[in-house]
């Protein structure tokens, strides 16, 4: 799991809702239906991502569609907002771009 | 004429308070706006609902403002309900021109025409880098209150707030009386900075009241006049944050997340797109779109919210009705009497500026910021890439942008702008205003190229 094996988010309330499966980079996680993704995978990894122009791994900022920090990639599809998605059950997310630009596959 | 006015299409953008009392406005003269926001659902961020299925209370969720919130949303059901407009959610406004708005929905772009346009684009934080800042587990202020609010979660569970202005105290009591895990709340603001805002803020005594009690409920939490130093981080997040008390002293906090906001920004992308003209504002320290009381920003364009000047939600929905009623007037259209609401938006105005005084942008803070410190957060450029560029092609921020990339990543300058003005400003010796405004440029928010090839088929 990217950044180690512990959640960030602590749920205080609202739990009472019906369980959703997803995968995170091929981890089997759980969460429950009107999670964001972001709340999602945070509640079983540190982090969402690693930044492309640093060492540190991002996990969000704003939550609220204006930084831009929170991109993840299904395995299939373009990449979206974490913070902004709502979790669906089966979603497979990556923490990385799935597969290496199509003219590098090629050649 | 009047069947051409009463045809008219107004597009509103946002539906938070100053949206939704602008729609209410318009719809009640007979017209059909189109509303355009990217919420899930109306309510903006202060208002903001959780997704269909949470079970708490507006009471829970809102505190005292439970029945303004109440009657805000059952406002704009009620519209939708009665097919009174037409509502665009999940949906941005990318771009403007010649009367069409580009709108991204789902992957796609639509173009919708329109003949005014009303901007209730609402703000977001004011954001001072602070070395480490670029690690997970630092958020704004307002992320850890949309957490708690819409998902019901805490962002860590040893939590520093740092910054100042009223959200500082509001969501370290909301997290308090939610059970999350506080540590310290930080504000760079002293006590004497404060008292020089009281009296602006007497002007709304019962909400300056409110204040003061949330504040002493936190006790020995909440420290005034503090100086930032750094985040300390690992490889995964914070575990300490470094920072002087008002006398001085060094500290250091243990804490897993740190949440960070001076007061807020006005988020004002599309009034530039939409060529609006802009003023720096000294009360504010910021760059704000120019317009009359009622939010006429000429040409058929109107303002209301947070986005034009910072009053705060209860001045959102003044706003909102004056912007719409400027529309109204304009379309030669019967509109109700404004002269009640351009009373009370005086008296919200004399408030507001109470605040921006009392708990103002660390100007100093971010000046003395080492040279290693990261200033966009987008691209990991750090102050002295940023002061080269100064230096390069001199003290303005647009010439900066384009040699060091501040301000050219994904947010756009929204988190790194002001930051960066005040580095050139101080290499410059100069003010903040004399290091200019960036440009904002389409698309407001990133466009997968797919959105547009799909408009055309190719």
């Amino acid at each position: 799991m990217i950044g180690g094996a512990q959640g960030r988010v602590v749920r205080l309330a609202e739990t009472a809702r019906a369980p959703v499966r997803f995968w995170f980079d091929g981890e089997e996680l759980r969460a429950l239906k009107g999670d964001t993704v972001l709340t999602a995978i945070l509640l079983s990894a540190r982090a969402l991502r690693p930044s492309e122009f640093g060492p540190e791994d991002r996990a969000g900022f704003c939550l609220m569609g204006a930084c831009q920090d929170c991109w993840v990639w299904p395995e299939t599809g373009p990449r979206f907002r974490a913070c902004s998605t709502p979790i669906a059950e089966g979603m497979r997310l990556l923490s990385r771009p799935p597969a290496p630009w199509p003219e590098e596959s090629e050649a | 004429m009047s069947q051409t006015s009463q045809g008219a299409r107004v597009l509103i953008v946002g539906a938070g308070p100053a949206g939704i009392r602008a729609a209410g406005t318009l719809c009640a003269a007979g017209l059909r706006p189109i509303v355009v926001d990217e919420g899930a659902r109306a309510g903006g961020q202060i208002y903001r609902r959780p997704p269909k299925g949470f079970t708490r209370s507006p009471e829970t969720l809102y505190g005292s403002e439970a029945a303004k919130a109440r009657a805000l949303h059952g406002a704009f059901d009620a519209l939708v309900a009665a097919d009174a407009l037409d509502y665009l959610p999940r949906a941005s406004v990318v771009a403007l021109s010649d009367g069409v708005a580009q709108v991204l929905n789902e992957g796609r772009i639509r173009q919708v025409p329109y003949d005014r346009l009303l901007l209730a684009t609402g703000a977001m934080d004011r954001v001072a880098p602070v070395p480490g800042w670029q690690s997970a587990g630092v958020y704004t202020l307002g992320a850890a209150q949309i957490a708690l609010k819409a998902q019901g979660v805490a962002l860590g569970q040893q939590i520093v707030l740092a910054g100042s202005g009223p959200l500082l105290t509001l969501l370290a009591y909301q997290l308090r009386k939610a059970g999350a895990g506080l540590a310290a709340v930080l504000d760079t603001s002293s006590l004497t900075t404060q008292m020089r805002g009281l009296p602006g803020m007497l002007a709304r005594p019962a909400v300056a009241l409110r204040g003061v009690t949330m504040r002493a409920r936190l006790g020995r939490l909440y420290h005034s006049g503090v100086t930032l130093e750094r985040i300390e981080t690992d490889a995964t997040g914070p575990v300490a944050i470094h920072w002087c008390d008002r006398r001085g002293r060094p500290r250091r906090t243990p804490c897993d997340m740190v949440g960070l906001g001076w007061h807020l920004r006005a988020e004002t992308h599309l009034a530039d797109l939409a060529g609006i003209v802009f003023d720096y504002s000294e009360v504010w320290a910021q760059w704000l779109p120019r317009a009359d009381a009622m939010g006429r920003a000429g040409q058929g364009r109107y303002l209301a919210g947070d986005g034009l000047r910072i009053l705060g939600a209860d001045g959102a929905e003044i706003a909102g009705r004056l912007a719409a009623i400027a529309c109204l007037q304009d379309l030669g259209l019967p509109a109700p009497d404004p002269r009640g609401e351009l009373r009370s938006r005086a008296r919200m105005e004399r408030f507001a500026r109470g605040l921006a005084r009392g708990f103002p942008w660390p100007a100093q803070m971010v000046r003395a910021l080492p040279d290693d410190s990261i200033i966009c957060r987008c691209e990991g450029i750090t102050a002295a890439d940023l002061r080269a560029g100064a230096v390069l092609g001199g003290a303005e921020a647009n010439r900066v942008k384009s040699l060091a990339r501040v301000g050219m990543g994904r947010c756009q300058g929204r988190y790194c702008q002001l930051a960066g003005a005040e580095l050139i400003a101080a290499g410059a010796g100069q003010s903040p205003q004399a290091a200019g405004r960036l440009r904002g440029q389409a698309p407001a928010r990133p466009v997968p190229a797919g959105a547009y090839c799909d408009e055309t088929g190719q």
